[in-house]
């Protein structure tokens, strides 16, 4: 670190460099600065240690409050338990079937209007932009959008918590912007060659936007996997539940039988809940978690594109 | 692609060669209307149409979108003027004009709960703005940029996380057994119920707030960073600046512009604090300083079933949540020239 400290040029990340007058205090400082990092990365990282190690410990370790960032009485008991259970697994399901469906319809709708209103020359254009736009800034409210839901007779169908959602317009912004910032060229190229409206898009824009629609997928499905208020909302039948909401009963139940049991005496009920919702929870965040490092290198490159240009 | 060349064949060979032109391209030359070119403002619409209508059907299917789940129920507001009955229209069955309003401007939960969300939603502005600037500033003094990826990658962590994790996680750690009252009782103080102590909600509700965002929050500060031209800090350099000097007042300038458009946005979003959040952590225990205007109004609303009154309420928020977002907007266009639009 202090090597490159002492060097004069600027780095490309806009770094600041330091003459030779003022390196020890910088140095000090840089020390300082690497081991506050350090911490805030593991008070970043605590709550999922201990979730996780909670996930691997007996019950009777986690009820006492004896695991930390060790499992305590390692078992895969509640593994076995969580996975043999027929609601757990049909919420998973449910889960994945709704991040596939609504990601899907979302990444269409989107690429569809951002690509539309990347056309600089487009008559209605601002129009349209305005239009979304407004939606960021206005929307209809709880109540209003319930009822929509409820007379287009959505409630109790995966439509509910597949459809509103479908277009983000800060993704949509994005993505906008990123269209935007595309060599015309090769779109000229194109029409030249005879490409229609539909052929560049197909053939040219969507083949170089891999990265920002690498982005908006995990976006989108990021968002869909980790919703529940909408499942809560529209769904009443347990088999239709996707797993946040399942975990979210389960928080739910596990308290109030909490506070009963504290009332009454130890219940064992709580005791295994602590357990069930902390393995509930690892295998509610490994997909995010799986995804993430592959798709991330892309979104910061993305957010930057889109926020850059506003 | 079909349908590019379905326009060829029905429209003609114009039509094809047009259909990818921009509006001022020298293509639309050889359109048979061309005598308009010199003035492309007066094309009409039905050219225009002609034109771009594989651009208007790719629009269109998203539009209705926006126009059914955003603009609906935007008018569907306007049952906090009338009665809404189940069953009946979506907009309501008959006016009874300001009585909604009136009911919740004279209901003191409502005030209450205003004040709790004026309260929650300052605190999460004054903590969860400026804390991803300092973050930014500090990630950007890290040289070694391998080790400056594995802690933006750590830091961005939180933020894919659900509300419901969030909040499971929260009550693990605050528990009477948790790791907070492991140290507390370690350091020799008195275990605290977090989440049954009303005192408590605040900090509860902000740090959690700040532990999930503040890592995502430096991403466009990171990028604006970048930005900055290097060969001030060179000039600084000479001028015999110091780090803190330079950062004060070159980064910090540079920076600006994205500080103000966050800032507006924060501003904007003020009164939706996170909803769902609240929703999942306060508890009858906790009302007092937890329940803010969304958790009320779906109480009154979806709970108690008096959809007008709270679509009102919804209503009194969104318009104030609009005019928050349009001042703060308009004076930071006349004070430093910076606006969203």
């Amino acid at each position: 670190m202090t090597q490159s400290a002492l060097t004069s040029t600027p780095s490309v990340g806009g770094g600041v460099s330091v003459g030779p007058r003022d390196s020890k205090s910088y140095r000090a400082f840089t020390w300082f600065n690497g081991t506050f990092l350090v911490l805030l990365c593991g008070f970043m990282l605590y709550p999922f240690v201990t979730v996780l190690a909670q996930s691997f410990s007996s019950a009777g370790a986690v009820k006492a409050g004896m695991v930390n960032v060790w499992p305590v009485g390692f078992n895969l008991t509640t593994y076995k338990v969580v996975i043999e259970n027929d609601l757990f697994w049909s919420s998973y399901k449910n889960t994945v079937v709704y991040t596939l469906v609504g990601t899907t319809i979302a990444m269409v709708l989107t690429t569809l209007l951002a690509y539309v209103l990347a056309r600089r020359a487009l008559r209605g254009r601002n129009v349209l932009i305005g239009l979304a736009v407004f939606t960021m800034f206005f929307n209809g409210g709880l109540i209003p959008n319930y009822v929509l839901i409820q007379t287009l007779g959505l409630k109790n169908t995966m439509w509910a918590v597949v459809l509103p959602g479908a277009i983000s317009v800060f993704n949509l912004l994005v993505m906008k912007s990123f269209f935007e910032n595309m060599p015309t060229e090769l779109e000229e190229a194109a029409q030249i060659d005879g490409l229609g409206w539909w052929g560049i898009f197909r053939r040219i824009v969507l083949p170089l936007s891999k990265a920002v629609i690498a982005t908006m997928i995990l976006f989108y499905s990021v968002a869909i996997w980790n919703d529940w208020f909408a499942a809560f909302l529209y769904l009443d039948k347990q088999e239709l539940f996707p797993v946040t909401l399942y975990l979210r009963n389960m928080i739910a139940g596990a308290s109030s039988t909490a506070s009963q049991g504290a009332a009454a005496s130890g219940s064992s009920t709580s005791e295994i809940a602590a357990n069930i919702q902390a393995v509930t929870m690892i295998l509610t965040i490994i997909p995010v978690l799986c995804i993430y490092p592959f798709v991330q290198r892309y979104f910061v490159s993305g957010i930057m594109l889109g926020s850059v240009k506003g | 692609m079909s349908a590019a060349h379905a326009t060829g064949d029905v429209l003609g060979t114009s039509v094809q060669a047009s259909s990818g032109g921009r509006v001022p391209s020298s293509v639309d030359g050889e359109d048979p209307g061309s005598k308009e070119r010199p003035r492309a403002r007066k094309i009409g619409w039905r050219h225009t149409l002609r034109r771009d209508w594989v651009l208007y059907a790719m629009a269109l299917v998203p539009v209705l979108f926006l126009l059914v789940f955003r603009y609906v129920p935007m008018f569907g507001n306007i049952i906090a003027f009338r009665r809404f009955r189940a069953g009946g229209s979506i907009f309501g069955d008959e006016w009874v004009g300001m009585r909604y309003v009136e009911l919740f401007l004279n209901d003191p939960n409502f005030w209450n709960v205003f004040g709790n969300t004026v309260i929650l939603g300052g605190l999460t502005l004054i903590f969860c703005f400026p804390l991803p600037i300092v973050l930014a500033l500090l990630l950007n003094e890290v040289r070694k940029t391998a080790f400056k990826r594995v802690i933006q990658s750590i830091s961005y962590l939180p933020h894919f996380l659900s509300v419901v994790i969030v909040v499971g996680m929260l009550m693990q750690l605050l528990s009477l057994q948790g790791t907070v009252n492991q140290i507390i009782e370690a350091m020799g103080g008195e275990a605290i119920p977090f989440l049954q102590r009303a005192e408590w909600f605040r900090t509860v509700y902000v740090g959690s707030e700040v532990w999930q965002t503040v890592g995502w929050g430096t991403i466009l500060y990171l990028a604006a960073l970048t930005t900055v031209d290097a060969s001030l800090y060179e000039a600084a350099r000479i001028d015999g600046a110091n780090r803190w000097r330079q950062t004060w007042h070159i980064t910090l300038p540079g920076i600006r512009p994205t500080m103000i458009t966050l800032l507006i946005l924060n501003i904007g979003l003020f009164l939706n604090v996170g909803f769902e959040k609240v929703l999942l952590l306060y508890n009858p225990l906790t009302y007092a300083t937890g329940d803010v205007v969304s958790t009320y109004l779906y109480r009154v609303g979806l709970v108690a079933n008096n959809f007008s009154y709270a679509t009102a309420i919804g209503l009194f928020q969104a318009i104030i949540g609009l005019v928050m977002i349009l001042t703060a907007n308009f004076v930071s266009r006349r004070v430093v020239g910076a606006s969203l639009w």
